[in-house]
């Protein structure tokens, strides 16, 4: 299957970019695709919502999974054989990032965004008490939904300090209403901010401040990690762990685009400017030359909720920080890079390829990630060995 | 005044690693350079599958030798290394290579090797997951597997090693009484115009599924590719780790030296694999990945003098991990002068101007 | 309503339900044992962390937050 654009990634930049693309003039046909591995699209932040809208003219493949990409570009698909475009357009997202502390690893201990993304799935939380801890804007809208949803949301811990996130907000007002009404919806939802949890045992929570909670939920993450292993199998360059792109969206590959959280951590109103402007850049629409105020935006993000450093300090020997290898701290505090202490404990050689421990390692340490190869995520034998030469098996 | 060491050893993977270990137990201090992590290259892009092979003489001898001395280390050897005593189970997909299967038991039992033959029905019994319609097998008892990485850094820490990480460009910059170089693949780099070729191998790692098979499976074809002198080849060669993933082999591509995936040949190397178990095509793949075998044209290594106090332990091709114990004995008793646990003819850099 | 099994149990959830909060509203908050034999449940939601894989339908590895319930469906945690 070929098409003019395609679109890794159906969250809020994906859909933006889809929109701009097909309103290109001289479209004939379905030129355009998205991709997405959730059974639906909306990503993260628009995950079950009804309304999400895909332009009729577009494809849409979900739940796919894009295990290779090659030059040219061929995306290898575990449902969907072969996809080629001559324009790719990355909006992969983020993820959340975990930082290990004494029972993170006990069931009943989920992501902030993760407990979201169950509770869109069907989860039901009615009369759960939960606690929302970690860092970011994130944590208001989780526990936001969760109240909603019925829970009892015990409190929220917000490792960011009070004296950062004001000045914040006072520097984009824009964003002031938003906040209020969040804080609203949380009536009697306890802040705790420069607080974070530094234990989980037997349903406890025992916060950074004494304070101990008990719970049926702790909604744990500490800010996000952009998805750039497409990007990176690609060659695309990544300045200090984004994918550096120019005006139009464009990464150091060209044909390659990416929009939203990987090119940097800003939030819906980032994502959507920039998925509109790469769909337009690679259908070879003009621009807008007005200059874009994401960038301000991220850094001043990335300064309001700053991870204090004594949380890269919670772990105890004993604490695992490769769950998938049960690699645990003690293992992996001699070792100086990486690589060597992948090769000489497993720790980043499971079945998450690293996503969930390399992020950790980075902060703890300041190891830096390996290259990606593919599978982008495991998928079966037979479909990884797929004959490629040309000829496009679609199983559909 | 800091005195030289008494060897200096060019290259940390498996084959340095042995060497600097003997050399160490015989009273030496070493110091070893490499430009990479310790166990870094082909040592842990391989399979560390410690076989006992008998397409020559001389190979056997060394594998053989090897293979004993890894069941003694195997004793001292972190849990974290793995040492998984398995056995190889070589395939005989039919009666010709059932024949052939004979013929290497014989071999094996002339040799004092545990081995045992397997019909149809004991293959099954042994490896329930091979594909209907095979001949039988050759259970060799006294192979084994291992993390070679981890191996690596047991034997260097036993050393009491001094390990640099620098580039080396000139082995006659090096101030030692002895310089070893075990530079596998990049050889040719420091002594130009050996016969050591690289070679490219791939491999895929699965997701665990515990008991899948419970030996090494090898096709008794395996040697034609590894002997062969095909550009490319590829043949059926399935490690069950101690974890439970499947680790599989192999591939072989002569004068390809990029570290990029080949989906091709990788793709080539896995049908030959589901030929053999097809219920690989269910289990899910999380890591492929190459690395750069040593090859020579005959196919044994080359380790001893080769000049003045400058020595050579490379060229091992795909049995580096295996024979590294063997061919550290060998080049410690020509650094020490010592007499060759095995004759060390057939391995002397000279029989290629012969 | 969709019906399915896990570990030989009925759970009864909405169409449209993942089989993460299928399990998780049914009381399993085990979907799987770490490689040293600790119990561990769904993470991050998203299929990146891999904790919340289960059997389903004889097929392994599968992960249950990506994975819509389907009626008949055969859960098994590990």
């Amino acid at each position: 299957m070929k098409f003019d654009v395609v679109i890794l990634g159906a969250g809020p930049a994906g859909l933006a970019a889809a929109r701009a693309a097909v309103r290109a003039a001289h479209r004939t046909g379905a030129p355009v695709a998205i991709i997405d591995e959730n059974p639906a699209a909306g990503g993260q932040i628009w995950r079950g919502n009804a309304q999400i809208e895909i332009p009729p003219s577009v494809r849409f493949f979900a739940p796919t999974r894009v295990f290779d990409i090659r030059p040219g570009f061929s995306l290898e698909t575990d449902s969907h054989g072969t996809i080629e475009t001559s324009k790719l357009i990355l909006a992969t997202g983020a993820r959340e990032l975990f930082l290990p502390f004494p029972g993170w690893t006990a069931p009943g201990v989920f992501g902030a965004g993760g407990l979201q993304a169950l509770v869109k799935s069907g989860l039901s939380v009615k009369g759960k008490r939960v606690m929302v801890a970690g860092s970011g804007p994130l944590l208001m809208a989780v526990g936001a939904t969760l109240r909603k949803e019925g829970a009892r949301v015990v409190g929220i811990a917000e490792q960011a300090q009070l004296g950062r996130i004001l000045p914040f907000l006072k520097r984009y007002p824009a964003k002031l209403p938003q906040a209020i009404a969040l804080r609203a919806r949380l009536i009697g939802v306890p802040y705790w901010t420069g607080t974070w949890p530094v234990r989980f045992e037997g349903d406890v929570v025992t916060l950074s401040s004494g304070r101990k909670v008990a719970v049926d939920y702790l909604a744990c993450g500490f800010g996000l990690v952009p998805n750039t292993e497409a990007a990176q199998l690609l060659g695309c360059r990544l300045d200090d762990g984004f994918v550096a792109v120019d005006s139009k969206q464009e990464t150091t590959v060209a044909g390659v685009y990416c929009a939203g959280e990987p090119t940097g951590i800003g939030g819906l109103d980032k994502a959507l400017e920039e998925g509109e402007r790469a769909g337009a850049a690679a259908t070879g629409q003009p621009l807008n030359r007005r200059r874009s105020q994401a960038g301000a935006f991220v850094r001043d993000l990335a300064w309001a909720f700053h991870l204090d450093p004594r949380l890269f300090d919670l772990a105890e020997s004993g604490t695992l920080l490769c769950r998938c290898e049960d690699v645990a701290h003690s293992e992996l505090a001699h070792f100086r890079e990486w690589r060597e202490a992948k090769l000489q404990t497993r720790c980043g050689m499971g079945a998450c390829q690293g996503r969930i421990c390399g992020p950790i390692a980075n902060h703890l340490f300041g190891w830096k990630p390996a290259s990606v190869r593919p599978p982008l995520m495991p998928v079966t034998l037979e479909t990884f060995c797929r004959d490629y030469s040309g000829r496009n098996a679609e199983e559909r | 005044m800091t005195h030289s060491p008494d060897v200096i050893i060019v290259g940390a993977g498996i084959v340095g690693a042995a060497c600097a270990y003997e050399l160490a137990q015989a009273g030496a201090r070493v110091e070893v350079i490499d430009s990479g992590i310790p166990g870094g290259g082909a040592t842990a892009a391989g399979m560390g599958h410690l076989v006992v092979l008998d397409d020559n003489e001389a190979e056997l001898a060394l594998t053989k030798l090897s293979v004993e001395l890894w069941h003694k280390l195997a004793k001292e050897l972190p849990r974290a290394a793995e040492f998984w005593p398995c056995g190889t189970l070589w395939i005989a997909a039919d009666d010709v290579e059932l024949a052939g299967a004979n013929t290497k038991l014989e071999v094996y039992q002339r040799h004092g090797l545990k081995a045992e033959l397997l019909d149809e029905r004991q293959l099954y019994e042994a490896e329930p997951n091979l594909r209907p319609g095979l001949a039988g097998g050759l259970v060799a008892g006294q192979d084994a597997v291992v993390y070679a990485p981890v191996a690596t850094r047991f034997l260097l820490e036993q050393a009491k090693a001094k390990v640099t990480r620098a580039v080396v460009k000139d082995l006659d910059e090096l101030k030692a009484g002895a310089v070893v170089c075990a530079t596998g693949a990049l050889t040719r780099e420091l002594v130009p115009g050996l016969a050591v070729r690289p070679r490219k191998g791939h491999l895929a790692i699965t997701d665990r599924y515990p008991g899948f098979a419970r030996h090494q499976l090898v096709e008794l074809g395996y040697l034609q590719s590894a002997h062969g002198e095909g550009s490319e080849s590829v043949a059926f060669n399935v490690q069950p780790r101690p974890t439970g993933q499947l680790l599989i082999g192999s591939s072989r591509q002569y004068d390809v030296e990029t570290a990029s995936i080949d989906h091709e040949i990788l793709r080539r190397m896995l049908e030959r694999a589901f030929a053999y178990m097809p219920g690989l095509r269910e289990c899910r793949v999380v890591r492929t990945w190459t690395g750069l075998r040593a090859s020579t044209p005959d196919k044994l290594p080359v380790i001893g003098r080769l000049r003045g106090n400058v020595y050579l332990a490379t060229g091992h091709e795909g049995l580096g991990v295996t024979t590294s114990l063997g061919t550290a004995r060998i080049l410690a008793a020509a650094v020490l002068g010592w007499p060759s646990p095995i004759p060390a003819e057939p391995y002397r850099v000279e029989r290629f101007d012969d | 309503m969709i019906k399915l099994q896990c570990d030989g149990r009925e759970i009864v959830v909405p169409e449209g339900t993942s089989v993460a909060a299928a399990l998780l509203g049914a009381g399993v908050s085990q979907f799987r044992s770490s490689v040293t034999g600790a119990p561990r449940g769904p993470l991050c939601g998203m299929g990146v962390c891999m904790e919340c894989r289960v059997t389903i339908d004889g097929k392994g590895h599968r992960l249950a937050c990506q994975t819509r319930c389907e009626a008949g469906m055969e859960v098994t945690t590990t």
